[in-house]
């Protein structure tokens, strides 16, 4: 295949693979914030199973937002970005293709990670099966809303500080859905409807996302 | 052909230019000079459809220039005063994932060959962090050459301030490269500060007045 998305998707994962430490910062955050609570709240294995869900998608939700600073900030600062406007390619579909690639490095590695992670929380197997399936279904979204945030932000100062107000109030249905399907999975109930509206909420996005981040991307090249 | 028709441009309160005409034809090559400060960059930006001017129309090949772009973006080749380089990939690398190389058929060649022409060959495998000031304007530059090969035909470049920042070897090569794209019936609008010999069918300046 050899066709300008698959170059932009190219472009990206190997300028990471060659500073890795980008990937390893979120996933060591997510690590270490959902690590914290254990210590903090009570190592009472009844009370920590209550908490897991919440606390596991919340961390997952903080470690994705805070790789969203370099989904387009360096595109931005050094004219790729204005390259891209003008390529005779849909916009839309080139910004697809970002999100595709920042979904791979920040959003695929929490969901493999998560069910290690969710072992301290002694959840069952069950559980477990549900807490990476909603987290494989609900990074993408996170990715998608993550990115409207992110285009929107480009070019103000202090962006680091308006993004989060931005994307965390955008993040809450993603939160109760996924947290939600696992905590309904915890107590014998049926998870289904959960995930269902997990993933109807990520197409939603697959198909407003790329959209309205296109928009946002040009007028900050203006 | 392309036609300016009363831009203007406003930026803050303050009208940053305003009337601004000129054709450019098939082989034509337009210098826009001024002060810094005057509207070089931003009058570029709107000629390439980036930002919208705040009265006025422009028009491609007798067409006025609507939000779908496309077909003019596909003509269009324009290089602003960034770089647009990917500090950790290499020299090489950065022509190869560039977005528009995927049209080129012997890919690797063509980026070779590219690199011959501004001479960075030697670098091709070193981080693009480690390259100077200059050379990195030449890799930017290099697009050039690969846009020359994508799309042989007639091609509107928009070259914001491409002789900074070069030794004066590159801004003859460069020179002549432009030359040769105007003789194959190119256009080209450049903004410089330096006198250059660009050989083209009809030069024309445009000077931007504060």
């Amino acid at each position: 295949m050899n066709s300008i998305y698959f170059a932009v998707i190219k472009r990206d994962l190997l300028q990471v693979y060659r500073r890795k430490s980008d990937i390893a910062t979120s996933l060591l955050f997510f690590v270490m914030v959902a690590s914290l609570f254990p210590l903090a709240v009570s190592p009472d294995p009844a009370i920590l199973r209550q908490i897991g869900p919440g606390v596991l998608w919340v961390s997952a939700l903080l470690a994705c937002m805070l790789s969203l600073l370099r989904l387009f900030a360096a595109d931005y600062n050094d004219g790729s970005l204005e390259q891209l406007v003008l390529s005779r390619h849909s916009l839309s579909l080139l910004v697809l293709a970002k999100i595709f690639s920042h979904w791979l490095l920040a959003g695929l590695p929490l969901v493999l990670l998560s069910p290690l992670i969710a072992l301290q929380y002694d959840m069952s197997a069950n559980a477990l099966w549900v807490l990476v399936l909603s987290l494989l279904i609900g990074t993408p979204a996170l990715s998608f809303l993550g990115a409207i945030a992110a285009a929107l932000t480009l070019g103000v100062r202090a962006s680091g500080l308006l993004m989060p107000l931005l994307v965390l109030p955008l993040y809450v249905p993603v939160l109760i859905f996924g947290a939600g399907a696992v905590t309904a999975s915890q107590t014998g109930m049926d998870a289904q409807a959960n995930l269902s509206l997990l993933g109807a909420t990520g197409l939603l996005l697959l198909l407003f996302s790329p959209w309205a981040t296109a928009m946002a991307i040009r007028i900050a090249v203006e | 052909m392309l036609q300016a028709q009363n831009l203007s441009c406003l930026r803050g309160d303050r009208h940053l230019f305003e009337q601004v005409n000129f054709t450019v034809q098939a082989g034509g090559l337009l210098y826009i000079v001024g002060e810094n400060g005057a509207g070089k960059s931003s009058l570029l930006k709107i000629l390439a459809g980036l930002s919208q001017p705040e009265d006025g129309k422009i028009f491609w090949q007798g067409q006025a220039l609507t939000t779908d772009k496309s077909s003019y973006f596909d003509k269009l080749f324009y290089i602003g005063h960034l770089n647009a380089i990917k500090e950790d990939l290499s020299t090489h690398e950065n022509l190869l994932l560039w977005p528009y190389s995927h049209q080129l058929m012997d890919l690797n060649d063509a980026v070779s060959r590219a690199l011959g022409a501004v001479n960075l060959l030697r670098q091709a495998h070193l981080p693009a962090r480690l390259l100077s000031q200059g050379q990195k304007r030449r890799l930017a530059l290099a697009r050039l050459w690969m846009a020359t090969e994508a799309s042989p035909s007639a091609f509107l470049w928009i070259l914001d301030e491409p002789f900074a920042a070069l030794d004066s070897v590159m801004t003859d090569v460069l020179a002549k490269h432009i030359s040769q794209h105007l003789q194959r019936g190119g256009m080209a609008i450049v903004t410089t500060h330096q006198p250059v010999a660009i050989q083209a069918v009809e030069t024309q300046t445009y000077r931007l007045r504060e």
